[in-house]
């Protein structure tokens, strides 16, 4: 079917509240995904780093079952499994769960990867000092950690974005259901999922060129 | 003149699985001593610094700072490690330079002495910024108060790093072959600002591979071979007339003629 340009800003207008709306959500469950997950994840990769055997094992054996299972997977058993199980969830606690889950295990991984790639002698050097684990952790470990994630970190963050989709299929309003509500009402199938893209677009290049300012401002000289 | 030791180790031994890198070395400072350790590699000289502030655990014996246990105590005549917090406040009594400096690359070199001073002795940033540059003026680097280690040379990193130790006051200083990773034209400035420091009767333990420093700087040499104490005594008479066999062959290969 064939559409002129004007027609498609004249269904726009019409259906820019859902359309906004669905934004708002996808950028509401991605961002309070991607804040609980990295809090979770760098417990994890504590955890991973610095943990005693058994909770090293533990914590090893949660991400690789996380980051083994596909995050539709993990969105639908948060939906359906967990209320059969007795936890009641709707359908946005839940994908929101089901991705900070997801985005907890990457996030452990690079946590570690970044503490276990910083020099012994940095902790040496604070025990000698007289600073505890947790004052070592805050003022020395993590500002380096951090400089070395923040790349990997936008990168994930920006997954997360794309993986809040998934959310639609348990019936969030998410950005992509809001324009398939659209088309299936007006037939305009390319113009909405062209622009759908589009928003999608925006919303990481605005992360990546958050990751990118905070990386300039944490610039070390030397 | 015989006081209270600052610095009194019996009997110290540390064992990694079926190795024993310390096999009963017993030691002690008086205030105001300036120590050398001297000997091989693996004669075990670097872990017995590294015993003094708990950067390894031991497998027996004791060590005392001022009379009071490092690290382990007796709770029911058994003996037990004290707690981390506890071992973390221990560790503050004596300030160790490391061969590889360690400084916090993140932190200008001020920070860098201001960590320990806001953190662990819980001055205001005003105070601790005062005595960083106390200290960093001391060691001739006020000037570079605000470089980052990357920006700095290997001398005057090892010499923010003997200034963010010695800012804590410590009763004791450790330097672990803190001349070893630098470039030899870098090396006398490090050792000038050490042998200031003991000319204001800084008590310090030296593990060195600096023979001529040894004999210049110390007032007692300790040789180490094998995990034991081989030899110790008077520079001059250590190094011009050793006893023993083992320090004589050490002394020949070695850079002291």
């Amino acid at each position: 079917m064939d559409f002129s340009f004007a027609q498609f800003l004249h269904e726009l207008w019409i259906a820019r509240v859902p359309l906004l709306q669905g934004v708002g959500i996808t950028i509401a469950s991605a961002a309070l995904a991607i804040v609980a997950g990295t809090v979770l994840g760098v417990f994890v990769g504590l955890a991973l780093t610095y943990g005693a055997a058994p909770l090293r094992l533990a914590v090893r054996g949660y991400t690789d079952f996380i980051r083994g299972t596909p995050v539709l997977v993990l969105v639908l058993a948060s939906y359906y499994i967990l209320g059969t199980a007795g936890i009641q969830l709707g359908p946005l606690q839940a994908g929101v769960l089901a991705l900070a889950v997801f985005c907890s295990s990457h996030v452990g991984e690079i946590v570690r990867g970044a503490l276990q790639a910083i020099h012994k002698g940095q902790i040496e050097a604070a025990k000698a000092i007289g600073l505890t684990f947790s004052q070592t952790f805050v003022s020395v470990l993590m500002p380096q950690a951090i400089r070395q994630i923040l790349p990997t970190w936008v990168n994930t963050a920006a997954e997360m974005v794309k993986a809040s989709t998934l959310l639609s299929i348990i019936g969030v309003g998410d950005l992509l259901l809001a324009s398939q509500e659209v088309i299936s009402r007006t037939f305009m199938n390319m113009p909405f999922y062209l622009f759908a893209g589009f928003l999608y677009f925006a919303i990481n290049f605005g992360i990546e060129r958050f990751g990118r300012f905070v990386e300039r401002k944490t610039h070390i000289p030397s | 003149m015989t006081t209270n030791p600052i610095l009194e180790i019996r009997n110290l031994h540390k064992r990694y699985g079926d190795v024993e890198v310390l096999k009963g070395v017993d030691c002690s400072m008086q205030r105001g001593d300036v120590v050398c350790v001297i000997g091989s590699s693996g004669s075990g000289k670097t872990t017995m610094l590294r015993c003094i502030n708990m950067l390894e655990e031991f497998s027996d014996g004791s060590i005392r700072i001022d009379g009071e246990d490092i690290g382990y105590e007796l709770r029911d005549g058994r003996r037990q490690r004290k707690s981390e917090k506890e071992v973390a406040r221990q560790r503050a009594l004596t300030g160790m330079a490391f061969q590889q400096f360690n400084l916090f690359p993140h932190m200008s070199a001020a920070e860098n002495v201001m960590l320990g001073l806001v953190k662990v002795k819980k001055m205001t940033r005003d105070q601790a910024r005062a005595v960083a540059e106390k200290w960093l003026d001391r060691v001739g680097l006020l000037s570079r108060r605000d470089h980052y280690p990357g920006q700095l040379s290997g001398g005057q990193q090892q010499r923010v790093a003997i200034a963010r130790a010695i800012a804590m006051s410590p009763r004791l200083m450790l330097f672990d072959e803190v001349t070893s990773a630098l470039d030899p034209e870098l090396v006398n400035e490090v050792l000038v600002v050490i042998q200031d420091l003991a000319r204001e009767g800084m008590t310090m333990l030296l593990v060195t591979h600096e023979m001529r420093f040894a004999f210049e700087v110390s007032t007692r040499v300790i040789f180490m071979n094998q995990g034991r104490i081989g030899e110790e005594g008077d520079p001059k008479e250590m190094f011009l007339r050793p006893k023993s066999e083992r320090l004589a062959e050490f002394l020949k290969n070695s850079s002291f003629h």
